[in-house]
Protein backbone atom coordinates (compact mmCIF):
# COMPACT_ATOMS: atom_id res chain seq x y z
CA UNK A 1 0.00 0.00 0.00
CA UNK A 2 1.28 3.59 -0.67
CA UNK A 3 0.79 6.52 1.57
CA UNK A 4 1.82 9.59 -0.44
CA UNK A 5 3.72 12.17 2.03
CA UNK A 6 4.41 16.03 1.46
CA UNK A 7 6.28 18.57 3.00
CA UNK A 8 5.75 22.60 3.02
CA UNK A 9 7.34 25.95 3.41
CA UNK A 10 10.99 25.68 6.01
CA UNK A 11 9.90 21.98 6.70
CA UNK A 12 10.19 21.22 3.01
CA UNK A 13 13.19 23.24 2.30
CA UNK A 14 15.10 21.39 6.09
CA UNK A 15 14.14 17.86 4.17
CA UNK A 16 15.37 19.04 0.89
CA UNK A 17 12.41 17.03 -0.32
CA UNK A 18 8.37 18.42 -1.58
CA UNK A 19 6.86 14.71 -1.33
CA UNK A 20 7.75 10.88 -0.73
CA UNK A 21 5.92 7.57 -1.57
CA UNK A 22 5.74 5.68 1.51
CA UNK A 23 5.20 1.70 0.68
CA UNK A 24 3.65 0.03 3.68
CA UNK A 25 1.74 -3.37 5.15
CA UNK A 26 -1.71 -2.41 6.09
CA UNK A 27 -2.74 0.49 7.78
CA UNK A 28 -0.19 2.62 9.98
CA UNK A 29 -0.11 5.12 12.42
CA UNK A 30 1.15 8.55 11.84
CA UNK A 31 3.56 8.21 14.61
CA UNK A 32 4.55 4.84 13.02
CA UNK A 33 4.87 6.48 9.53
CA UNK A 34 7.58 9.21 10.71
CA UNK A 35 9.55 6.37 12.34
CA UNK A 36 9.89 4.56 9.20
CA UNK A 37 10.47 7.81 7.49
CA UNK A 38 13.48 8.65 9.65
CA UNK A 39 14.96 5.43 9.48
CA UNK A 40 14.81 5.52 5.92
CA UNK A 41 16.57 8.88 5.69
CA UNK A 42 18.15 10.43 8.85
CA UNK A 43 17.32 10.84 12.67
CA UNK A 44 17.48 14.54 11.71
CA UNK A 45 14.38 13.93 9.86
CA UNK A 46 12.45 12.35 13.84
CA UNK A 47 13.57 15.70 14.93
CA UNK A 48 12.10 18.08 12.28
CA UNK A 49 9.04 15.66 11.63
CA UNK A 50 8.30 16.10 15.64
CA UNK A 51 8.83 19.85 16.30
CA UNK A 52 7.06 21.21 18.42
CA UNK A 53 4.75 23.15 16.41
CA UNK A 54 4.75 21.27 13.48
CA UNK A 55 0.94 20.73 11.93
CA UNK A 56 0.13 17.41 10.40
CA UNK A 57 -3.28 16.43 8.19
CA UNK A 58 -4.30 13.79 6.50
CA UNK A 59 -6.48 14.24 3.33
CA UNK A 60 -6.87 18.08 3.72
CA UNK A 61 -7.67 17.26 7.67
CA UNK A 62 -5.52 18.86 10.35
CA UNK A 63 -5.17 15.80 12.93
CA UNK A 64 -4.32 16.62 16.64
CA UNK A 65 -3.84 13.20 17.47
CA UNK A 66 -2.17 10.52 16.21
CA UNK A 67 -4.33 8.57 13.81
CA UNK A 68 -4.60 5.48 10.93
CA UNK A 69 -3.31 5.77 7.42
CA UNK A 70 -4.27 3.69 4.98
CA UNK A 71 -3.69 3.10 1.23
CA UNK A 72 -4.27 6.38 -0.82
CA UNK A 73 -3.79 8.41 1.81
CA UNK A 74 -2.09 11.68 1.64
CA UNK A 75 -0.15 12.94 4.98
CA UNK A 76 1.11 16.45 4.96
CA UNK A 77 3.62 17.96 7.44
CA UNK A 78 3.79 22.41 7.50
CA UNK A 79 4.66 24.63 9.70
CA UNK A 80 2.43 27.03 11.31
CA UNK A 81 0.67 28.74 8.45
CA UNK A 82 1.10 32.75 7.58
CA UNK A 83 -1.16 33.84 5.26
CA UNK A 84 -2.94 36.84 4.63
CA UNK B 1 -25.22 31.78 -0.04
CA UNK B 2 -22.79 32.30 -2.84
CA UNK B 3 -19.31 31.50 -2.67
CA UNK B 4 -16.46 32.57 -4.56
CA UNK B 5 -12.74 31.04 -3.67
CA UNK B 6 -9.78 31.44 -6.14
CA UNK B 7 -6.20 31.01 -5.32
CA UNK B 8 -4.19 32.71 -7.86
CA UNK B 9 -0.47 33.92 -8.59
CA UNK B 10 -2.53 37.40 -10.84
CA UNK B 11 -3.73 40.34 -8.89
CA UNK B 12 -7.60 40.91 -8.60
CA UNK B 13 -9.95 43.66 -9.58
CA UNK B 14 -11.50 45.08 -7.08
CA UNK B 15 -14.54 46.84 -8.74
CA UNK B 16 -15.30 43.65 -10.48
CA UNK B 17 -15.06 41.70 -7.06
CA UNK B 18 -17.28 44.48 -5.56
CA UNK B 19 -19.83 44.31 -8.50
CA UNK B 20 -19.84 40.94 -7.88
CA UNK B 21 -20.30 40.92 -3.95
CA UNK B 22 -23.15 43.53 -5.01
CA UNK B 23 -24.92 42.34 -7.46
CA UNK B 24 -25.38 38.81 -6.33
CA UNK B 25 -28.60 39.45 -5.10
CA UNK B 26 -31.38 42.67 -4.55
CA UNK B 27 -31.62 41.44 -0.69
CA UNK B 28 -28.06 43.15 -0.50
CA UNK B 29 -28.02 46.07 1.67
CA UNK B 30 -24.26 46.02 2.69
CA UNK B 31 -20.99 44.86 1.48
CA UNK B 32 -17.60 45.00 3.22
CA UNK B 33 -14.34 44.31 1.63
CA UNK B 34 -11.09 43.92 3.09
CA UNK B 35 -7.78 44.25 0.91
CA UNK B 36 -4.16 43.08 2.48
CA UNK B 37 -1.21 44.45 0.51
CA UNK B 38 2.66 43.87 1.00
CA UNK B 39 4.40 45.95 2.91
CA UNK B 40 7.76 47.10 2.20
CA UNK B 41 8.94 47.16 5.89
CA UNK B 42 8.50 43.77 8.06
CA UNK B 43 10.76 43.93 11.53
CA UNK B 44 12.77 46.74 10.01
CA UNK B 45 14.07 44.85 6.91
CA UNK B 46 14.07 45.95 3.71
CA UNK B 47 11.56 43.43 1.85
CA UNK B 48 12.49 42.80 -1.58
CA UNK B 49 10.11 40.06 -2.53
CA UNK B 50 7.48 38.11 -0.60
CA UNK B 51 7.25 34.72 -2.12
CA UNK B 52 3.76 33.05 -1.22
CA UNK B 53 3.49 28.68 -1.17
CA UNK B 54 0.07 27.21 -0.14
CA UNK B 55 -1.38 23.67 -0.10
CA UNK B 56 -3.19 23.02 -3.50
CA UNK B 57 -6.69 21.50 -2.17
CA UNK B 58 -6.02 21.71 1.04
CA UNK B 59 -5.97 25.36 1.17
CA UNK B 60 -9.85 25.86 -1.42
CA UNK B 61 -11.05 23.07 1.39
CA UNK B 62 -10.20 25.23 4.35
CA UNK B 63 -11.65 28.37 3.35
CA UNK B 64 -14.33 27.04 2.31
CA UNK B 65 -14.95 26.06 5.62
CA UNK B 66 -13.80 29.50 7.11
CA UNK B 67 -17.42 30.72 4.85
CA UNK B 68 -19.36 28.25 6.10
CA UNK B 69 -18.67 28.65 9.51
CA UNK B 70 -19.07 32.38 8.78
CA UNK B 71 -22.26 32.18 7.92
CA UNK B 72 -23.24 29.94 10.62
CA UNK B 73 -22.88 33.07 12.69
CA UNK B 74 -24.05 36.07 10.65
CA UNK B 75 -26.10 36.35 7.82
CA UNK B 76 -23.81 36.09 4.74
CA UNK B 77 -25.68 36.87 1.36
CA UNK B 78 -22.28 36.12 -0.89
CA UNK B 79 -18.54 35.80 0.55
CA UNK B 80 -15.11 36.26 -2.15
CA UNK B 81 -11.89 35.38 -0.64
CA UNK B 82 -9.24 35.49 -3.51
CA UNK B 83 -5.29 34.89 -2.45
CA UNK B 84 -2.53 35.61 -4.00
CA UNK B 85 0.69 33.23 -4.14
CA UNK B 86 4.24 33.15 -6.43
CA UNK B 87 6.68 36.24 -6.09
CA UNK B 88 4.95 39.28 -4.63
CA UNK B 89 6.41 42.92 -4.01
CA UNK B 90 6.29 45.91 -1.94
CA UNK B 91 2.77 47.76 -2.77
CA UNK B 92 1.30 44.29 -4.37
CA UNK B 93 -2.12 43.16 -2.95
CA UNK B 94 -1.84 39.64 -1.37
CA UNK B 95 -5.72 38.86 -0.32
CA UNK B 96 -9.15 39.79 -0.77
CA UNK B 97 -12.25 39.10 1.62
CA UNK B 98 -15.17 40.70 0.59
CA UNK B 99 -18.83 39.81 2.20
CA UNK B 100 -22.52 40.95 1.42
CA UNK B 101 -25.07 41.03 3.99
CA UNK B 102 -28.39 42.64 4.32
CA UNK B 103 -26.74 44.62 7.10
CA UNK B 104 -23.48 46.35 7.65
CA UNK B 105 -23.20 44.34 11.28
CA UNK B 106 -23.36 41.23 9.96
CA UNK B 107 -20.91 41.66 6.84
CA UNK B 108 -18.06 43.97 8.88
CA UNK B 109 -17.97 41.11 11.61
CA UNK B 110 -18.44 38.30 8.71
CA UNK B 111 -15.23 40.16 6.81
CA UNK B 112 -12.95 40.31 10.21
CA UNK B 113 -13.76 36.70 11.28
CA UNK B 114 -13.34 35.13 7.52
CA UNK B 115 -10.28 37.48 7.75
CA UNK B 116 -8.51 36.62 10.66
CA UNK B 117 -9.66 32.76 10.71
CA UNK B 118 -7.63 32.91 7.28
CA UNK B 119 -4.62 34.22 8.67
CA UNK B 120 -4.26 31.11 11.36
CA UNK B 121 -6.03 27.87 10.03
CA UNK B 122 -5.13 28.10 5.75
CA UNK B 123 -2.51 27.35 4.77
CA UNK B 124 -0.60 29.72 3.11
CA UNK B 125 3.66 30.64 4.26
CA UNK B 126 5.46 33.63 3.60
CA UNK B 127 8.76 34.26 3.00
CA UNK B 128 10.59 37.10 2.47
CA UNK B 129 13.43 37.97 0.30
CA UNK B 130 15.61 40.45 2.04
CA UNK B 131 18.99 42.11 1.53
CA UNK B 132 20.15 39.94 4.35
CA UNK B 133 18.71 36.86 2.88
CA UNK B 134 16.00 34.67 2.80
CA UNK B 135 13.49 33.96 6.12
CA UNK B 136 10.06 32.24 6.43
CA UNK B 137 7.83 34.19 8.25
CA UNK B 138 6.54 32.84 11.95
CA UNK B 139 3.42 33.06 13.34
CA UNK B 140 2.33 36.42 14.90
CA UNK B 141 0.83 35.72 18.51
CA UNK B 142 -1.62 39.03 17.42
CA UNK B 143 -3.18 36.92 14.80
CA UNK B 144 -3.42 33.77 17.05
CA UNK B 145 -5.26 36.14 19.77
CA UNK B 146 -7.50 37.21 16.88
CA UNK B 147 -8.63 34.37 16.13
CA UNK B 148 -8.71 33.40 19.13
CA UNK B 149 -11.48 35.99 20.72
CA UNK B 150 -14.07 34.45 18.14
CA UNK B 151 -13.56 31.14 19.38
CA UNK B 152 -13.87 32.49 22.79
CA UNK B 153 -17.04 34.44 21.67
CA UNK B 154 -19.18 31.54 20.35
Amino acid sequence: MTIKIVFFASLREALGVDSVNLQISGSCSVSALIKQLSDQHSAEWLEILTAENIRVAVNHDIINEDVEVADGDEVAFFPPVTGG
Amino acid sequence: MEKKIQVQEETFDLRAEYDHLRSVSLKVGAVVTFTGTVRDLNEDESVQVLHLEHYPGMTERELDKIIDEAAERWDVIAATVIHRVGDLYPGDEIVFVGMSSQHRGDAFASCSFVMDYLKTRATFWKKEKTEEGDRWLTTRESDVTAADAWDKAQ
